[in-house]
């Protein structure tokens, strides 16, 4: 599998790159956690995905570049998660989240020539609309609270009242889970609240043009047509921060030299994360994640 | 308060859920991509050994109960409790019928069952998954009639009442499945 996509870049001569995994600053999204590590005494953390350190290669002036990379996340553990795991990461110099799209699809399509497995593309606002009848851009928490009752959709414990909870409950409980079963699904322009790196739509800033790919209602690839603005990424790590006083995390140390590269000049350009051992799952059938990883059991469960 | 995080959840946990305690038989994380977390959960009630499935959103902590199962030797049954003892420290519990469930009519004096203690008092009493116990009742066996064929009820010393194969006799010890209050096999005397 790996020397197959190997191929693929290749051919569209895209650099395959390396960073460095243990970095002393660290992602700020309040739903992702960082595993730490220390070297004399100072404090490190293991990155989430090779994100940063690529986009300041791109700021350099790397051109398209990919990698595979072993990445860690803290309390991610069960059937489709394992704490260390590996990703496929790559940018795409001037092509915007749908040319992205297309070239997942023409790299999964490579893996599996013998099936003729289906893509779909909705948009998050029209699967909303589809599976709710409700616009997740024009709607208050109440109203998601009121649809969930309406579609007897279970209220789990702990909800609160904040709207992106809410959006994310009934986005895997009714809209993921209502994705045809054997086919992949694209859905992209996200709520601006989760626009995670993705810069915001220029027609409508309601809108984040970052999206996901499923195969069925599983979840194996995120991508955002890049922010390449260093005053707003700064805002946004802020306001992460912001959020996880509010909820009594820990505060992360911002990288400051992401946003210098940015502020030097990031290129106009798209990236995605394809979880590798989920799409290995995928190929072999297996039905947890350990059976993919190499000694995959000897982490406690 | 004792409780635990979502994130500690795993096989076997037990806690409190609309004040019966639980064990969780079954924790998958759902995550939504970039999102927040939710933790879907199996779980049996203990008290009513009915199976329950709840989510929870990742990190809430839920209350825990303070359930641990010991190994008892049965003593006997006044008609209203089953006595058990630990057989190291000699100590006595006495069980309600409501415990025993199934496992009253599977254990005779000295077996050794497996009570669930909740905060200290016997919620629930399981049997072995075998036991051996003798054949008090049944009709005459049918010489000849070794494998196949139908079969009859047998009484068994405990007040069980199993199916057992035609030629099995009054006095034979036999090897039961509590689990299925299934005849295994004669066990040799």
């Amino acid at each position: 599998m790996l020397q197959s996509m190997r191929a693929f870049f290749a051919e569209r001569y895209v650099l395959e790159v390396e960073t460095p995994i243990i970095s002393n600053a660290a992602i700020t999204d309040p739903q992702i956690e960082s595993l730490s590590s220390r070297y004399q005494q100072k404090n490190y953390y293991l990155h989430t995905s090779p994100e940063f350190y690529m986009k300041r290669l791109l700021a350099a002036g790397s051109g398209d570049i990919f990698q595979f990379a072993k990445v860690f996340r803290d309390d991610e553990n069960g059937r489709f998660h394992n704490p260390e795991f590996s990703l496929l990461e790559w940018y795409r110099i001037g092509f915007d989240h749908h040319q992205l799209m297309d070239e997942l699809q023409s790299l999964i399509s490579c893996l599996m020539p013998e099936e003729k497995i289906p893509f779909q593309r909705i948009s998050y606002q029209q699967a909303f609309i589809k599976a709710l009848k409700i616009d997740p851009f024009d709607t208050d928490v109440n109203a998601l609270k009121q649809s969930a009752k309406k579609h007897n959709i279970e209220t789990p414990q702990g909800m609160g009242d904040e709207k992106d909870i809410w959006l994310d409950w009934l986005m895997v409980e009714k809209i993921a889970a209502g994705f045809s079963k054997n086919s992949f699904t694209f859905l992209y322009d996200y709520p601006a609240s989760q626009a995670s790196l993705a810069r915001l739509d220029k027609e409508d800033s309601r809108k984040a043009n970052r999206f996901e790919l499923f195969y069925g209602e599983l979840e194996l690839a995120n991508g955002f047509y890049e922010l390449t603005d260093a005053k707003e990424q700064a805002q946004r790590f802020e306001n992460d921060n912001e959020i996880r006083r509010q909820r009594q995390q820990k505060i992360m140390p911002v990288d400051y030299a992401l946003l210098a590269a940015l502020k030097s000049g990031l290129p106009d350009c798209s990236g995605v994360a394809l979880g590798i051992d989920r799409l290995l799952m995928l190929l072999t059938s297996a039905g947890h994640i350990k059976e993919v990883i190499s000694f995959g059991d000897e982490f406690e469960r | 308060m004792a409780s635990y995080s979502t994130n500690e959840f795993r096989g076997g946990l037990k806690l409190i859920l609309d004040n019966d305690p639980c064990s969780i038989i079954e924790n998958e994380l759902v995550k939504p991509g970039k999102g927040q977390a939710f933790n879907r959960v199996k779980l049996r009630n203990l008290k009513t050994g009915r199976v329950l499935e709840r989510t929870f959103k990742s990190g809430e902590s839920v209350e825990a109960a303070d359930v641990i199962d010991v190994e008892m030797e049965f003593s006997y049954n006044d008609g209203e409790f089953w006595y058990f003892m630990d057989p190291a420290t000699y100590e006595q519990i006495a069980a309600p019928d409501s415990a025993m469930v199934d496992s009253g009519k599977w254990i005779k004096a000295q077996e050794l069952c497996t009570v669930t203690l909740w905060n200290g008092a016997p919620l629930v009493v399981t049997a072995p998954n075998f036991v051996e116990l003798a054949v008090t009742e049944t009709d005459p066996g049918l010489k000849g009639d070794t494998a196949q064929g139908g079969t009859k009820p047998a009484t068994l010393e405990s007040g069980a009442v199993v199916k057992v194969p035609l030629f099995i006799e009054e006095g034979e010890i036999l090897k039961i499945d509590t689990r299925s209050g299934e005849y295994v096999s004669r066990v040799k005397a």
